[in-house]
């Protein structure tokens, strides 16, 4: 749990996530909906976020960092710019997207789950994105990829740089 | 409302969204536009048409014309010689539609006339956005019959009678599951419908949720009145967020009309629904796991009993179903148990929707009678493997499944069929694997997957899963021994037999039933220190041909100086000294290097 993060910069966003609590409060199970709303927000759920729901919301630092490293769509780092999801879903693994992801970790220098040095990429290897009739499958960002080779990969990447 | 001579319908689903089908509609619109026909042709987006593969997928009515691999650039002449001179360009028709200058209609297409779509039958049809598209095909009608015509009592009994079992894959019998329930005494009680569909190569509940969002509600509500509650949640992945959207718009909509809240078609039955969003953790598909997860805590399952049905979500009587069994209520209480019955077999009664994926060439989502065969399925409705390679097995169950194998194509497949072969049913993904699949390879994959998505709590699943996914890396590594098989098949016993919930009891599935059917692709790989599919990397070697011409570009990138010959003579490799690292395979301009 590193990362800190630049509390001024970020002061609209905790207003609103203020709010957010406050309009949800003695509402049963909401720890998971504020942690969406958290994430959407500041794009990830660094320790000082997660300490200002505890404080907020009156639960204990731990519970929400448990709920917080349990699921894999909360993240406690920072993403790079362009998110690239290279789904491992059965009918993508099936077709080779092992190679695909090995393909990107070597244009791109990281491995799962590292973002490149300038913050412009995160790879991850996600669940099945359900399009599994584009088998394999990777997504930038909010834009779908299908029916990939490895050599096909450069082409993508360079039209994020 | 408008009447319209010709309906263009784009399909709107994950897969066809994703290749552009939302700008298609929008050429569609303004062409029309342009060619003065917005007053006669309404363009509506659906829900999945099922046959994903030659998406995007535009179809249309009155016709029945069926457009596949959609582009913008064609939809001008589509919309200039159809819509405007009623000739129907017959180059971007779907090729199967075609049959010796006869075009046949959708129903009548190789990939849909051995389905029967109970739970699908709206996908594709109607817009999910517009709820008087689903009252118009007798929509809410079963809820206001459930709720002005018969008694709590009643519903659940044609629910039992009518057999049907769970889809999300325990498939326990829905009707006695709502029985349990019924009679606990509680202040609240609530319905949840699992739509946290997780099995990967799975997509049947996202696309019933896209296109068809309101049968969904419906049920919940007819479930609600059966057994007292008056609350519902939605508990979806958050990794579909069309479905949610949809979902979302069907919820405001509902409540407009009065079919949800208060008071529902004045029989002073009140009924409301909430979305929560998963967040990317297979194990909430499991009924307890998922309560915790609404509750807001980790998705960590617990014993049962108490059932979720005597002691579920925050404590009180709680029926949790899937998205697909859920579907199917609307039209058993319409139609009655015996119509729902005259579908299937007598044990498992009704249809199942089934995602095929892989190595198969019409991918997509199919609905067929249960007690069909896998062969009429992945032959018939699927067009078998592509590119002529030798089918293998397919993989159905997702990771809780086994692989069932060519011997056994001809099984019909239900729930029980499928658990005596060692497989399970699921949530009805199937996935098809050809000669190039290895079976290893693919056992080791879904043991990955059930390592990091078990939730830590019992340790047979926390550490006994850990141990065969590391016995299970060291024979794709070409280190394994025949010891190793026996102690895998020692540690899946003891999984099965002894962890707390269904993802720990299954996740040894895909070992145990490859290691029966596959037990030679082991050996192969621990005594010869082979790969008979060349899949694992560390078993496969380099390998020069005669195709080499001598040109040197392998020996000057190879880094371990492995490659040795002369000037314009074939080379060879040193496989003591070779990393495999792939480099010479990239530099030879003339493919002359083969890993093998």
């Amino acid at each position: 749990m590193q990362k800190t993060m630049n509390l001024k910069e970020n002061q609209e966003n905790f207003k609103e996530l203020k709010t957010y609590i406050e309009e949800h409060k003695g509402e049963k199970g909401i720890l998971m909906q504020t942690l969406h709303k958290a994430q959407k927000l500041f794009g990830y759920l660094p320790i000082e976020v997660q300490k200002f729901i505890s404080e907020e919301t009156k639960t204990p630092m731990a519970e929400i960092y448990g709920v917080a490293t349990f699921y894999t769509q909360f993240s406690l780092t920072k993403k790079g710019k362009y998110v690239i999801s290279v789904c491992m879903g059965t009918a993508c693994y099936v077709k080779n997207a092992q190679l695909i992801l090995d393909k990107l970790k070597k244009e791109l220098y990281v491995e799962e789950g590292e973002t490149t040095k300038d913050e412009l990429f995160t790879l991850d290897a996600t669940r099945c994105l359900g399009c599994c009739g584009l088998a394999p499958v990777i997504m930038i960002g909010e834009d779908v990829y299908g029916k990939i080779t490895p050599d096909d990969v450069p082409k993508i990447l360079a039209k994020y740089k | 409302m408008a009447i319209f001579r010709s309906q263009v319908l784009v399909c709107g689903g994950t897969g066809c969204s994703s290749s552009n089908s939302a700008k298609i509609k929008e050429q569609f619109e303004s062409k029309i536009e342009e060619m003065s026909l917005d007053k006669e042709v309404q363009v509506i987006s659906t829900g999945c048409f099922g046959l994903c593969e030659e998406g995007p997928i535009v179809v249309v009515y009155p016709e029945g014309a069926f457009y596949n691999k959609m582009t913008v650039e064609k939809v001008d002449r589509i919309v200039e010689e159809h819509l405007y001179k009623g000739r129907l360009v017959k180059e971007y028709l779907y090729e199967d539609s075609i049959d010796e200058d006869i075009i046949k209609s959708l129903s009548e297409v190789d990939f849909y006339n051995k389905q029967k779509r109970v739970s699908l039958r709206n996908c594709g049809i109607i817009n999910p956005e517009d709820i008087r598209e689903y009252i118009a095909k007798d929509g809410y009608m079963a809820l206001g019959k459930a709720l002005t015509e018969m008694t709590p009592v009643e519903v659940i009994q044609v629910v039992k009678d009518s057999g049907i079992r769970g889809r999300g894959g325990g498939g326990f019998p829905t009707g006695v599951k709502w029985g349990f329930a019924a009679p606990n005494k509680a202040d609240q009680k609530y319905i949840i419908c699992n739509a946290d569909e997780g099995d990967p190569g799975a997509f049947m509940d996202r696309s019933i949720l896209e296109g068809d969002p309101h049968s969904v509600l419906e049920a919940m509500a007819i479930a609600g009145y059966a057994i007292g509650a008056t609350k519902g949640y939605v508990y979806v992945r958050a990794e579909y967020p069309i479905a949610v959207k949809r979902l979302e718009i069907a919820i405001d909509q509902a409540k407009k009309e009065g079919l949800l809240g208060k008071d529902i078609f004045g029989s002073g039955f009140d009924f409301d629904v909430e979305i929560r969003l998963g967040a990317g953790a297979f194990v909430c598909g499991e009924e307890t796991a998922l309560i915790a997860s609404i509750e807001g805590k980790r998705g960590m399952s617990r014993n049962k009993p108490p059932f979720p049905a005597n002691k579920g979500l925050w404590g009180k009587p709680t029926i949790i179903n899937n998205v697909e069994t859920l579907s199917n209520i609307p039209q058993i209480i319409n139609n009655g148990a015996e119509w729902f019955r005259s579908f299937g077999t007598e044990k498992s009664p009704g249809t199942k929707v089934f995602a095929l994926g892989g190595k198969i060439n019409n991918t997509g989502l199919v609905e067929i009678p249960m007690g069909t065969t896998l062969e009429e399925v992945i032959y018939d409705i699927g067009g078998g493997c592509p590119d002529g390679k030798q089918f293998k097995a397919v993989q159905t169950g997702g990771p809780s499944g086994g692989c069932i194998t060519r011997d056994h194509l001809k099984t019909p497949i239900d729930f029980d069929s499928l658990v005596e072969l060692g497989s399970m049913m699921g949530s009805g993904g199937m996935i098809v694997m050809d000669e190039d699949n290895c079976m290893v390879d693919v056992a080791r994959f879904f043991l990955d997957f059930t390592v990091d998505e078990s939730c830590g709590k019992c340790t047979p699943c926390r550490e006994g899963t850990k141990r065969m996914l590391e016995i299970l890396n060291k024979i794709v590594e070409g280190k394994g021994t025949l010891e190793d098989l026996d102690t895998l098949e020692e540690l899946s016993e003891t999984i099965k037999n002894t962890s707390l919930c269904g993802l720990g009891q299954t996740a040894p599935n895909p070992v145990i039933s490859t290691l029966k059917y596959f037990r030679d692709e082991y050996e192969a790989h621990v005594t010869s220190k082979t790969c008979p599919s060349g899949v694992c990397q560390a078993l496969l070697s380099y390998k020069i041909t005669d195709n080499c011409r001598g040109c040197t570009k392998c020996v000057r990138v190879c880094s371990v100086d492995a490659i040795s010959g002369k000037v314009k003579e074939v080379h060879e490799i040193d496989q003591d000294k070779c990393i495999k690292c792939g480099a010479c395979m990239e530099a030879c301009p003339f493919d002359a290097i083969i890993k093998k």
